[in-house]
C-alpha cells in the first residue's frame, strides 16, 4: 500500500518528518536530495530512532585517524546505535562480523520512498 | 612458573662496574616491591614443600610431564625509578635467567624482563633477547602507571611484534598510583582479589586504543589473572562499543571477537564457581576453546589444581588444547 | 510512546534530576558559600578536562533536553512526560547527579553544597510530586560532616538512603568513612554508591585511560574494588545492620567477585581473622544492586542463568537511569523469560522491601 506522507518541498534537506501510517510511526528523511523512510523505533530497546541526530559516517584507517564523510548515519537518541539511513543496517552490522553471535533483528525497518506527482509516497506492505 | 626475584647477590655478576658499585654504596639488595606483591611467608606465595631453585622447578616439571615450561621472573624492576638502573637491572636479570635457569634444561623458556614505562629501553631489551628463542614473551606486570594500550608504549609493542613475542601481562607490579580506582586498599587479600579488575582495565585499554588494529600480529597472554571476570567484560565491552564506536572508530570488530582471537589466558588461579556444572557454564561463556593455556604457577599456592577444578568438565580434546596446543600455537613451539 | 503491556507497577530506583546551573543553589547556600561559589565555583584538581570529549553531552539521551530550556533532568514537567507518566511508575528514587561534583569538593565546601542540594531537592522536587523520593547527598570525604547531614534528613521519610560517589579518595571500607556508616545504620538508611565522583585517583588500577569508552566501561572496576573493601575491612562485622546499594555498576561480575573472594579467603584466612564469614555470604546478606545498565550477554538465556548464580533474587532493583544515554527502557530491559514473579520483585517488590517509607 502506498501512503502519501508529505508534499514535495515540505521536508527540508537534512530534515525529517514524523508520520503515523498503517498503524506505525515512521520518520521520513530528505538526505542529499533523496528520501528515506525508517520506522521510528530502534531495534535495541525501542527508542525514538527518528528523533536522533543524522551524523557523518566516521571511518578510520587506524588509531588516530578519523575520516568524516557524508551525513547518513541516524544515531538513536538513547544508546547511540548508528543506522545507515539508506539501508537501515546498523553500523556494527552483524553480517560484517566474522562470527555471527548476535540475532539478526538489529536493523531498523526501512520502507521504499518515491516522489509521485509532487507527493512523497511511502510503500508499506 | 616462577623463578624467585633475584637480588644483586644473584645478578651482580651481570651488572657492569658502575652499577655494581652503585648498588654496593647504596646498600641496595633487591627491588623492594617484590615482597609487597609476594610476601615471602604468605600462604599464597609458596605451596607447602615448594622448592623454587632450578632443581625444584625441574622436579615439578618432571612430575607434571610437561614438554615446555615458561619461567616468569617477577623482578620488581618496574619500580626502579632511575630508568638507567632499571634497564641495566632488567638486562642483568635476563642474562641471569639465560645462564642459570634456561641452561639447565631444554624444556625451559622465559619471559623477557623489561622496564615497561621506558618503552624505548624496553624495546631495546626485547631486541637484545630476540635472537634467543628460549625467551618467548615480554613480561609486563599488570599494574602500571598507564595502561598498556596507550600509544606511548607503542615502540615496545612494535618491538614485541617485530620479534614475534606476545605481551605477557602478569599479576602484580608496582606503580605510582593505587591498584584500584578508589585509592589504596589495606589488606593483601583485597589486592589479591582486586588484581582481576586491573586485567579488565588493561584489556579495555588495548581494545580502545586500537593496539590490535595498529599491530595486526599482536598477541597477548594473561598470567596469574584468573578468567571468571572475562565473560562479563566481553559482554560489557561489546555493549559499550555499539553505542560509543564513534569515539574509537578504528575499532571495527566487536571487542569480544578481538579478545578471543588475540588474547590467551592462563588457567590459574581458577576463579570460577566451586561446582563442576558452574565451571562448565563459565567455560561455555568464554566462547572459545582456544582461549585457555595451562599453568601451574609453581611455586605459588592455589586452592585447586587445574586437574581438580577443570578436569571434571573438559573434554579430552579441550584438555589437550589447554595443556598443550593453545600455548604451542601462541609461542610457535 | 506509551507501552504498558505486561508491566507491573514500577519503582524506579535510579533517576537523575539535575541543576541547570550551580547558581540554582545560591538561594539555599549561606552567604559565605554563595560568594565562594560565585568567585571560585566547583573545581576538579584531579580531572582537568578529562573525558570532556565524551560523545554524549552530559552523558544524556539526546532526546531528553527539555523543549523549554535547561538541561536533561532539569525540568519536572518534562520528566513527567518522558518518564513518570510514560510508564506505570509508582515511585522514583532520585539520585542527584550533582552529588558527583558537589560531594567531591573540599569538605567544607562540599558540606555546604550538598546541604543546599538536599534542600533544593526537597523544595523543588519532593514537594512537587508525591512519587518522588531522594537520596541524601553528603560530603564524601569527611564522615563527620557527612553524618551531620544524614542526621539532618533522617526523620524525613522522603529521603530514603545515603548517597556517596563510587570513585572515592580511599576505598569505602577504610575506617575514615565509618562514622558515616554508624549514623546510616542507626537511622536504618542504606548506603548507596553511584557512578561518578572525583576522588583524586586514576580511574583504573593501571593508570589513566584515554577514552570515555574506557571510563564508562571501566565503572565495574570501581564497584568491584568498593565491594571488596567493605567486606574485607570488616565493615559489616562492625555495622551488622548496614545495607549497601550498588547503583549503575552492572552485576554480571558479582558472581565472579564472590567466587574469587571466597577462594582467596580460604587461602588467606589468617590475614583477615576479624572476618566471621566467607565473603560471598556477607555480600549476599548486605548488598543490593540496580539493574541498569542491564547486562546483554551473547545468549539471552545467560541472563536468567546469571541471576540464578548470583542467588540474590530479592536484591535486584529495577532502574532506568533516566535521563542518561545508557538508560534502560522499562518495557524492554527485563526479559519476559525471567517470569512474572521475579519481574514483579525486580520492578517494585524488592525496592519496597528495602525502602519501607515508599507509599
Amino acid at each position: 500500500m502506498k501512503y502519501v506522507v508529505a508534499h514535495e518541498g515540505e521536508i527540508e534537506e537534512g530534515g525529517h518528518k514524523l508520520v503515523t501510517v498503517a498503524g506505525r510511526e515512521i520518520g521520513v528523511f530528505l538526505v542529499d536530495g533523496e528520501y528515506f523512510a525508517l520506522r521510528h523505533r530502534c531495534p535495541h530497546q525501542g527508542g525514538p530512532l527518528c528523533n536522533g541526530h543524522l551524523l557523518r559516517v566516521v571511518e578510520s584507517s587506524g588509531p588516530g585517524d578519523y575520516a568524516a564523510g557524508p551525513r547518513r548515519l541516524l544515531q538513536c537518541p538513547w544508546h547511540g546505535w548508528e543506522f545507515d539511513i539508506r539501508t537501515g543496517r546498523s553500523w556494527f552490522d552483524p553480517a560484517k562480523q566474522r562470527v555471527k553471535r548476535y540475532p539478526v533483528s538489529l536493523e531498523a525497518e526501512t520502507y521504499p520512498v518515491a516522489v509521485e506527482s509532487r507527493s512523497v509516497v511511502v510503500t508499506i506492505d | 612458573m616462577h623463578a624467585p626475584a633475584p637480588g644483586v647477590a644473584e645478578v651482580g655478576a651481570y651488572l657492569d662496574d658502575y652499577w655494581r658499585e652503585y648498588a654496593d654504596e647504596a646498600g641496595f639488595r633487591a627491588p623492594s616491591s617484590v615482597a609487597t606483591v609476594y610476601p615471602p611467608a604468605a600462604p599464597t606465595t609458596r605451596r607447602p614443600g615448594a622448592d623454587d631453585s632450578p632443581e625444584g622447578l625441574l622436579a615439578h616439571l618432571d612430575g607434571e610431564g610437561a614438554t615446555h615450561a615458561v619461567v616468569n621472573c617477577f623482578s620488581g624492576v618496574e619500580a626502579l625509578r632511575n630508568v638507567d638502573f632499571a634497564n641495566a637491572y632488567a638486562t642483568a636479570v635476563n642474562e641471569w635467567l639465560a645462564a642459570e635457569w634456561l641452561a639447565h634444561d631444554e624444556r625451559l623458556r622465559a619471559g623477557i624482563v623489561v622496564k615497561p614505562d621506558d618503552p624505548a629501553g624496553a624495546a631495546a631489551e626485547v631486541a637484545r633477547r630476540a635472537g634467543d628463542p628460549r625467551f618467548v614473551h615480554v613480561l609486563l606486570p599488570v599494574r602500571a602507571d598507564r595502561p598498556y594500550g596507550n600509544r606511548l608504549y607503542w615502540p615496545l609493542l612494535e618491538a614485541a611484534v617485530e620479534h614475534g613475542r606476545p605481551l605477557a601481562l602478569h599479576f602484580g607490579g608496582s606503580s605510582g598510583n593505587p591498584p584500584t580506582p578508589v585509592g589504596w586498599p589495606s589488606y593483601y587479600l583485597e589486592e589479591y582479589v582486586g588484581m582481576g579488575h586491573i586485567f579488565e582495565a588493561q584489556l579495555t585499554s588495548l581494545i580502545a586504543e586500537g593496539a590490535f588494529e595498529r599491530f595486526p600480529e599482536l598477541r597477548v597472554v594473561l598470567l596469574e589473572s584468573g578468567f571468571g571476570w572475562l565473560p562479563p567484560l566481553l559482554w560489557r565491552l561489546d555493549k559499550e562499543w555499539k553505542g560509543l564506536r564513534r569515539e574509537i572508530p578504528w575499532v571495527k570488530t566487536a571487542p569480544s571477537e578481538t579478545i578471543r582471537e588475540r588474547v590467551r589466558v592462563a588457567v590459574q588461579p581458577v576463579d570460577g564457581p566451586p561446582d563442576a556444572e558452574g565451571l562448565a557454564r563459565l567455560l561455555e561463556r568464554l566462547g572459545s576453546d582456544d582461549l585457555l593455556v595451562y599453568s601451574s604457577d609453581y611455586p605459588h599456592a592455589h586452592l585447586r589444581t587445574y586437574e581438580e577444578a577443570l578436569g571434571p568438565v573438559v573434554s579430552p580434546e579441550l584438555d589437550r588444547r589447554i595443556r598443550h596446543d593453545n600455548a604451542a600455537a601462541l609461542y610457535g613451539l | 510512546m506509551r507501552r504498558v503491556a505486561r508491566l507491573p507497577g514500577i519503582v524506579d530506583a535510579d533517576v537523575h534530576h539535575m541543576l541547570s546551573s550551580n547558581d540554582l543553589l545560591t538561594p539555599y547556600l549561606p552567604q559565605r558559600w554563595a560568594r565562594y561559589n560565585e568567585q571560585f565555583g566547583l573545581r576538579y584538581p584531579d580531572s582537568i578536562g578529562y573525558f570532556a570529549t565524551r560523545p554524549r553531552h552530559f552523558a544524556c539521551r539526546t532526546d531528553a533536553w527539555p523543549p523549554d530550556g535547561g538541561v536533561p533532568g532539569g525540568d519536572l514537567d518534562f520528566m513527567r512526560e518522558q518518564l513518570l507518566d510514560a510508564w506505570p511508575i509508582e515511585a522514583v528514587i532520585l539520585n542527584p547527579i550533582n552529588q558527583t561534583t558537589c560531594g567531591s569538593q573540599f569538605v567544607e565546601f562540599a558540606a555546604a553544597l550538598t546541604r543546599a542540594l538536599n534542600d533544593w531537592t526537597q523544595a523543588e522536587w519532593l514537594e512537587q510530586d508525591d512519587r518522588l523520593y531522594s537520596s541524601i547527598c553528603v560530603p564524601c570525604e569527611d564522615a563527620t560532616l557527612a553524618a551531620a547531614e544524614v542526621e539532618r534528613r533522617a526523620g524525613n521519610p522522603r529521603f530514603v538512603q545515603v548517597l556517596v560517589n563510587v570513585r572515592t579518595r580511599e576505598p569505602l571500607g577504610n575506617r575514615k568513612y565509618w562514622p558515616l556508616y554508624e549514623v546510616a545504620e542507626a537511622n536504618g538508611l542504606p548506603l548507596a554508591m553511584h557512578v561518578g565522583g572525583h576522588g583524586g585517583n586514576t580511574i583504573t588500577g593501571a593508570g589513566w585511560p584515554s577514552y570515555y569508552f574506557e571510563d564508562h566501561a571501566g565503572y565495574p572496576q570501581a564497584f568491584q574494588s568498593q565491594v571488596i573493601s567493605l567486606v574485607v575491612e570488616g565493615v559489616f562485622e562492625r555495622f551488622p545492620g548496614l545495607k549497601v546499594v550498588l547503583q549503575e555498576g552492572g552485576f554480571a561480575w558479582l558472581p565472579w567477585l564472590m567466587w574469587r573472594s571466597d577462594m582467596a579467603f580460604e587461602l588467606l584466612r589468617d590475614e583477615v581473622a576479624h572476618l566471621e564469614r566467607k565473603p560471598s555470604e556477607t555480600i549476599r546478606e548486605h548488598f543490593w544492586f540496580t539493574t541498569q545498565p542491564i547486562e546483554e550477554p551473547e545468549r539471552a538465556e545467560w541472563l536468567p542463568q546469571l541471576l540464578d548464580e548470583l542467588g540474590m533474587p530479592g536484591r535486584a532493583l529495577f532502574a532506568t537511569d533516566y535521563p542518561h544515554w545508557d538508560f534502560d527502557a522499562p518495557d524492554q530491559a527485563l526479559p519476559l523469560s525471567l517470569g512474572d514473579e521475579l519481574r514483579g520483585a525486580i520492578y517494585a517488590g524488592n525496592a519496597r522491601a528495602l525502602y519501607p517509607s515508599l507509599s
